[in-house]
């Protein structure tokens, strides 16, 4: 009984995207069924399939799994993208929380207040090119290898590479001094399975625009 | 040359805390360094210590590990506190990922501007009683076992039992409605490294008072 996985989320990027990701670098075909008003929200919520009343959430494997971080986690454990011990799994942990943190404060640009988007937008670029991105180059320059860790494709690199466009999206040339992060790029999305998800019509989605912004304010109340 | 873990961060619970009390719950010594001023962090910002120059930083078998959740990943597996499976793992986080969350509220309450109070107690309130708390007491009452996941201690007993309490000192009624997460509450206070941890003069932290708040803020802004 093991169909697609099947992801529930509106048909922006959010919290689902890096989901997205994943599954789309491990290969793997979802589904996805997106919710568009207040009341398909309400449905999820009322039929019990969400254990906390929230989105994201992907029936995979039986279960209707919810909370981001414990999705990402299993499909990367699944398809081992999660390194091969103990360590390694130490190491992408804090390269991914890294990533997190700043796709996470350019996820909520479109919803700051207008007054406040330039400052925020500095305040990115700032902690892109000072704290996060000196630490993977750093990483790919001391080992000189492929991938962040252990020389083997992980979640930590899909991750990079997707927090790595978002930024470009902030700031297009937001990589220049980091000549490891260009190579990087260019290497990673030229694996099949990241090239394919990377071309038009792919289940990628774009940046959220002022009117996908209200649309999804009305159906999460915010 | 694998001592004791030693924790970086400043003498409160803050993000730490479930570091603390993971630690603890596995029955694992460590030893605290306190960040005092902002002189502290900058220190150990420029001598390269900080992946991300962020604090919490915890020194543990040859690694400074940053991230709260790569911490707390790192030790739950390597003291057999996250599950037997992937399919127990991924319930664990699940469950864990929401205390988190309501943790998350609970800890801001304190900075919330006088003006906000209120409102944020009642949404803590609401959050806590309507949304989380229910899962719980759903999850304990279906399996009747005495632990959330797999019949065996883990770090989701650990965290909520940590969210529990913490509640509590928000609102001190605030399980009345809920009896099998006040009898878990009682039953894993009892475990002996948990009620060690409960005793007074463990490395546990009282709740942020508000007279502390201006000296945090000097240090981290």
């Amino acid at each position: 009984m093991a169909g697609k996985p099947k992801l529930h989320y509106t048909k922006g990027r959010g919290k689902m995207e890096s989901i997205r990701w994943l599954l789309a670098a491990a290969g793997v075909e979802f589904e996805e069924e997106f919710i568009e008003t207040k009341e398909d929200l309400e449905k999820l919520r009322n039929d019990g399939f969400l254990l906390f009343q929230q989105v994201p959430m992907v029936e995979i494997d039986g279960m209707k799994m919810v909370q981001t971080r414990a999705i990402l986690s299993y499909i990367a454990a699944k398809y081992n993208l999660y390194g091969k011990d103990l360590k390694e799994r130490a190491w992408i942990d804090m390269y991914v929380e890294g990533t997190t943190d700043l796709m996470g404060m350019i996820m909520y640009l479109p919803f700051q207040p207008a007054d406040t988007k330039e400052k925020n937008l500095a305040l990115i670029i700032e902690r892109a090119t000072t704290r996060y991105f000196p630490v993977y180059e750093k990483a790919l320059k001391d080992h000189g290898h492929d991938y962040l860790v252990g020389n083997k494709l992980s979640w930590a690199d899909i991750h990079l590479l997707e927090a790595i466009l978002m930024a470009e999206e902030c700031k297009p040339d937001i990589l220049s001094a980091f000549p490891l992060l260009q190579a990087f790029k260019g290497r990673t999305s030229n694996i099949p399975t990241i090239k394919k998800f990377l071309q038009p019509g792919s289940q990628r989605k774009p940046p959220a625009d002022e009117k996908f912004v209200a649309v999804v304010r009305k159906i999460f109340n915010i | 040359m694998s001592g004791k873990a030693k924790l970086h961060y400043f003498n409160g619970r803050g993000r730490i805390f479930f570091l603390r009390w993971l630690l603890a719950a596995a029955g694992v010594e460590f030893e605290e360094c306190f960040l005092e001023t902002k002189d502290d962090l900058v220190k150990l910002q420029k001598d390269g210590s900080l992946l991300f120059q962020q604090v919490p930083m915890v020194e543990i078998d040859g690694m400074k590990m940053v991230q709260t959740r790569a911490i707390s990943n790192y030790i739950a597996t390597k003291y057999n506190l996250y599950g037997k499976d992937l399919k127990e793992r991924a319930l664990i986080d699940m469950y864990v990922e929401a205390v988190i969350d309501l943790n998350e509220l609970l800890m801001t309450h304190t900075f919330q501007p006088a003006d906000k109070k209120e409102q944020h107690f009642a949404t803590i309130v609401d959050k806590a009683t309507n949304r989380y708390f229910p899962v719980y007491e759903k999850v304990l009452k279906d399996h009747g076992q005495d632990f959330l996941v797999g019949n065996r201690f883990s770090r989701a007993d650990v965290q909520l039992l940590e969210t529990l309490l913490m509640a509590e000192e928000c609102k001190p009624d605030i399980l009345a409605n809920f009896p099998h997460l006040q009898s878990f509450k009682a039953r894993i206070s009892n475990i002996p490294t948990i009620k060690k941890f409960l005793q007074p003069g463990s490395q546990r932290k009282p709740p942020l008072q508000e007279k502390d708040v201006p000296k945090l803020m000097k240090i981290f802004h």
